[in-house]
């Protein structure tokens, strides 16, 4: 199904070098990240070493080369959510779904991350997840939204 | 070249116009410190270390900047350090500095400029060093080590690959702080796309890749490479009788210092714990044994009197055709010439061949054939400035590396390559036109691209009319390839047929390089006529940076045929059947000569089979292994009399010796090679034989003198080469004292020029035959041996360091046949051949055909599979495909 996606994707470019990037974005956005295999292909249809596309690859951070979960998980470390408990926030997530900033689940349900600000600090603390903001967090609330149990952790970058 | 004058720190200097800075200052001794700077490869000016101070102030990179007329340069000032020492110490920061205990202490370039700027490290680190996490040590390529701790990301490394190599294993990864010198997806260097040929490790200007087991040499020694026909010249590095170290040697036209994976890593098989020390005598007569071993069971130790009075006694008693000698395509012309002329003159027989009759021999046919002489037309340094190139069957980056690289120039210079190869290989990437005809048909293809060119009127008609001979019964002949059957019978659409010869015929110099891949057919010698063909049709026979390039398999593959190690040619292909030459060899060799040209390899094996052939001389060859239809090759063995087996190491033909005599290899020796440019080079003895072991051409003739032989008094291998000299007019201006001054090739020496029998080219009429090997029901599918880059015979499988890289035993196979036979990518199965079956992992790819099976193969493997035909001319054996199923393991 991937290597369909590729082909659809890279038909509709001409496999110049200059379109490494947009090629690039065009499958994340559609694959959710980078496989190693696209990179390959990427480098043959554009004619330049598989190498060459790894380094584009990793110098943008947005960029990724490993598979995102289903729901990814930011936690804001903002000033104002930082002072309404934050840290104990990331913990209790980190606690509940078993994985530590960064990192996704083996089963592929969760990725782990944080950010700087959102700006909305009236809603300190906050957290998001996929597109949506969640608001005034407590544990109670990390408690529902994250039902336990995710045995194994996946290493990101 | 024009000079300019400028002046570095108020020194005058005649600078060369368009050299830069850097250049010029280091050629006159003057350092300035720089990291990211290498002579061999293009300015980068990234690192900022060889900044130079102009005299308006302003500061600029010294690799990059040309020298100008009246230029006053600084190379210290208080501006200058000011901007240089944050960089150096930013680096030093960053880097592990444990120096004492560094694999590249005191040749640094990291080091060298912390001593040139007075930089204090301890302060530094203890002031400014992030407290940085450790990076694991890549050592997964057997050879060298891979350290991030200590790279300064200079990126040399990576221009290296880049330019040098050109196959970009290693870029830049990520970004900032964490940046680092990473391979696709930041795995190990062993499994990317790097050939291992170490170039990044010799230019490392830091202790970032450093090789493995490294040992300083005592001593070096000039010598050349023993393993392909290429012939590059080396240094080998010895200390305490162990060869340590491998250096490219810069000055050589044949590899201008570079090398590949075998000749820099590949020469510890000199040291092998497996070599031969002493000579063996059997005292089992169980010849069936698989244990090749020096058990004493099989074989007992004796002295070289023993040995060779045994052998001496014999022999006598197998004088003439019952006796038959296999040469080496591993020796020296010295000591193949000695060979021969053991065969002819103390054993009275032409019964001579060698291994070449495996691979090469089409190649030597169809050239005496048609230009009258064994050797290319062209130079490996002229293919570079080639317009356009044509490849045929060869594998050339992985077969010949380092004209590999040549290639890989002269696209870069702007020559259009044009690809023949069923299967996807490394300079696809490089070609302009890949055709991929159906294996075997080749020879269709070339003449549908004469006609093309006929039709076209894109020939050289002038050259034709002057120089060429036989045209119009050719042109007749290309009635028979209408560009629809060509179509046909190699399925290359006609349109890409008629667009490679239009290409072919109008940028020239052309040049056509083939090996193997064209000649391991049983119409081997026709597929080399039809590329000769449309060499002369084109005009592109002879000049430079033109012509016809075999590529010899071995590093003396075509020594060993100039010196007449073949059943029907005296040394300097001079016929065994003309009396005339007869005559001439009896009166310098002093001996009635055998009037009866002698047999081929496949021959000699046929006249043992029937009993006709006794005793066998074998010398550094492995028939067993090498020769296809192995049962065939043990069955003669077995039932011969008298083998004697010289060579380095015991190999599956051993097993039948009755006597085993050790050799002194290459670097025990002194000698010459010749290369597959008919370059002949000399190789220097750089360390005492090993054990017992001799050079072979001292136990020939020692054999010889106790046979009551004369002739063979010989004191060095120079004496010899005078010998050869005297009765070989293509040898006649080789001497070592000339050699001494710079290696030379034969054939722009000879006076025999390469145009061909009485002063002309002769065209070919051809008529296309298909493979005698074809798939059935039962054998639906064709499977191409291919050999990577890290097999090279016995020698590559006593490296440990080549065994392990080798290409694992994997079945490509096009995802079509896959469905078909429901073959899973990754699963074991069995390819079955009419005569065989060897197991491997499916790989389902594109890069196979439907209908074709690609496997890299020991020629050991591939010949089980195999029971070919041989072509009649040059009766070399059909190799190259053979008709298999292939059944997942799961069902057996």
């Amino acid at each position: 199904m991937e290597e369909e996606l590729l082909e659809e994707i890279l038909a509709s470019y001409r496999g110049d070098r200059g379109e490494l990037v947009p090629i690039l974005q065009e499958v994340q956005d559609n694959l959710g990240y980078l496989p190693e295999k696209s990179m390959v292909d990427i480098a043959k249809f554009i004619g330049v070493p598989e190498s060459h596309v790894y380094s584009v690859a990793s110098f943008y951070a947005q960029f990724r080369l490993l598979p995102l979960g289903r729901k990814r998980i930011a936690v804001c470390r903002g000033t104002a959510c930082h002072i309404r408990g934050a840290p104990q926030i990331l913990n209790r997530i980190e606690k509940t779904i078993g994985l530590k900033e960064g990192e996704t689940s083996d089963d592929l349900e969760y990725t782990l991350e944080t950010v700087a600000c959102f700006g909305c600090c009236a809603l300190a603390p906050c957290i998001r997840v996929n597109m949506d903001v969640v608001g005034e967090m407590t544990s109670e609330k990390v408690d529902e939204l994250f039902p336990p149990v995710i045995e194994g952790v996946k290493n990101d970058q | 070249m024009e000079k300019i004058s400028i002046k570095i720190n108020d020194q005058d200097i005649m600078a060369h116009k368009g050299a830069t800075i850097l250049e010029t200052a280091l050629a006159n001794k003057i350092y300035i410190p720089h990291l990211c700077y290498h002579p061999d490869l293009k300015p980068a000016g990234s690192c900022r270390v060889c900044l130079v101070e102009l005299d308006d102030g302003k500061l600029v990179t010294s690799c990059r900047t040309p020298v100008k007329e009246e230029m006053v340069i600084k190379t210290k000032s208080a501006e200058l350090d000011k901007v240089r020492r944050p960089i150096i110490e930013m680096i030093i920061a960053n880097h592990h500095m444990d120096c004492k205990n560094c694999a590249k202490k005191g040749r640094c370039e990291l080091q060298r400029i912390m001593g040139y700027m007075k930089i204090d490290k301890k302060r530094i680190q203890q002031n400014l060093r992030f407290p940085k996490e450790e990076l694991p040590l890549d050592d997964s390529n057997p050879f060298f080590i891979r350290d991030h701790n200590k790279c300064v990301l200079c990126g040399i490394c990576v221009r290296t690959c880049q330019e040098i190599q050109k196959v970009s294993a290693i870029d830049f990864a990520g970004r900032g702080y964490s940046t680092k010198i990473a391979t696709l997806g930041d795995k190990p260097i062993a499994q990317s796309r790097c050939e291992s040929c170490g170039e990044c490790v010799v230019r490392c200007p830091v202790g970032a890749l450093v090789p493995k087991n490294l040992r300083r040499p005592s001593h070096e020694v000039k010598t050349i490479c023993p393993y392909c026909g290429v012939g590059c010249s080396i240094v080998l590095g010895i200390r305490d009788n162990v060869v340590v170290n491998v250096r490219g040697d810069a000055d050589s036209s044949v590899n201008s210092g570079r090398l590949c994976v075998k000749g820099r890593f590949g020469l510890s098989f000199v040291n092998s714990q497996d070599r031969l020390t002493s000579p063996l005598i059997r005292i089992s007569s169980n010849k069936n044994s698989s244990l090749v071993t020096r058990h004493p069971s099989l074989f007992r130790e004796v002295s070289w009197d023993e040995a060779l009075d045994l052998v001496a006694s014999k022999l006598k008693n197998y004088r003439g055709d019952e006796f038959a000698l296999i040469a080496s395509t591993k020796c020296t012309n010295e000591e193949s010439y000695i060979a021969q002329k053991f065969a002819r003159v103390v054993m009275g027989t032409n019964n001579i061949d060698s291994s070449v009759r495996l691979c090469d021999a089409p190649s030597i046919t169809a050239l005496l054939k048609t230009n009258g002489i064994n050797a290319l037309t062209n130079s490996i340094s002229e293919i570079e400035n080639a317009a356009s190139i044509l490849i045929v069957g060869a594998n050339i980056t992985q077969s010949h590396p380092v004209i590999g690289l040549r290639v890989k120039k002269a696209v870069e210079n702007g020559a259009i390559l044009i690809v023949v190869s069923p299967i996807e290989i490394d300079l696809c990437g490089f070609a302009k036109v890949w055709l991929r005809p159906y294996p075997g048909t080749d020879l269709a293809l070339f003449m549908g691209m004469c006609k093309a060119i006929l039709d076209g009127e894109l020939h050289d008609n002038a050259f034709i009319q002057e120089k060429c001979e036989n045209f119009e019964d050719f042109k007749n002949s290309l009635d028979d390839f209408p560009s629809g059957k060509v179509e046909r019978i190699t399925g290359v659409s006609r349109d890409k047929v008629a667009s490679a010869a239009k290409i072919f015929a109008t940028n020239k110099p052309s040049a056509i390089l083939w090996s193997s891949g064209l000649t391991q057919y049983s119409h081997g010698t026709d597929n080399v006529l039809g590329l000769i063909n449309l060499s002369m049709l084109t005009g592109n026979i002879t000049k430079p940076s033109y012509g016809i390039n075999p590529l010899m398999d071995h590093n003396n593959s075509q020594g060993v045929c100039d010196m007449g190690c073949l059943p029907d040619f005296y040394p300097g292909y001079q016929a065994v059947d003309q009396p005339e030459m007869r005559k001439r060899f009896k009166s310098i060799w002093g001996k009635d000569l055998n009037p009866n040209p002698g047999l081929t390899l496949t021959g000699i094996l046929q006249d043992t089979l029937e009993g006709k052939i006794k005793a066998f001389y074998i010398m550094g060859s492995d028939p067993v292994s090498n020769i296809a239809g192995s049962h065939k090759v043990k069955e003669a063995l077995k039932k011969a009399e008298f083998i004697i087996f010289q060579d380095i190491f015991l190999n599956d033909t051993a097993q039948f010796a009755d006597v085993i005599l050790p050799a002194a290899s290459f670097a025990e020796k002194d000698g010459t090679f010749t290369n597959t440019e008919t370059r002949v080079q000399i190789i220097n003895k750089a360390m005492e034989p090993i054990g017992n072991s001799r050079p072979d051409w001292e136990i020939i003739c020692n054999l010889a003198e106790r046979m009551g032989s004369r002739g063979f008094d010989f004191n060095n291998p120079e004496d010899i080469m005078s010998e050869i000299a005297s009765v070989t007019p293509i040898y006649r201006n080789i001497s070592y004292n000339s050699l001494r001054k710079g290696s030379l090739k034969w054939s722009d020496l000879a006076e025999t020029s390469l145009t061909g029998q009485n002063g002309k080219y002769k065209f070919t009429p051809l008529q296309y035959r298909p493979p005698a090997e074809v798939p059935d029901v039962d054998y639906p599918l064709i499977l191409i041996a291919e050999r990577d880059i890290y097999s090279d015979g016995i020698l590559s499988q006593k490296v440990d360091g080549l065994k392990a890289l080798r290409a694992k035993r994997l079945v490509y196979i096009n995802p079509k046949d896959a469905t078909d036979f429901e073959i899973k990518n990754g699963e074991v199965v069995r390819v079955i051949s009419r005569w065989g079956e060897i197991e491997g992992q499916a790989v389902v790819t594109t890069a196979s055909p439907p209908g074709l099976v690609t496997m890299y193969l020991l020629e050991k493997e591939i010949n089980q599979l195999i029971n070919p035909s041989p072509d009649p001319a040059a009766k070399t054996l059909e190799t190259k495909i053979c008709a298999v199923r292939i059944v997942p393991q799961k069902e057996s």
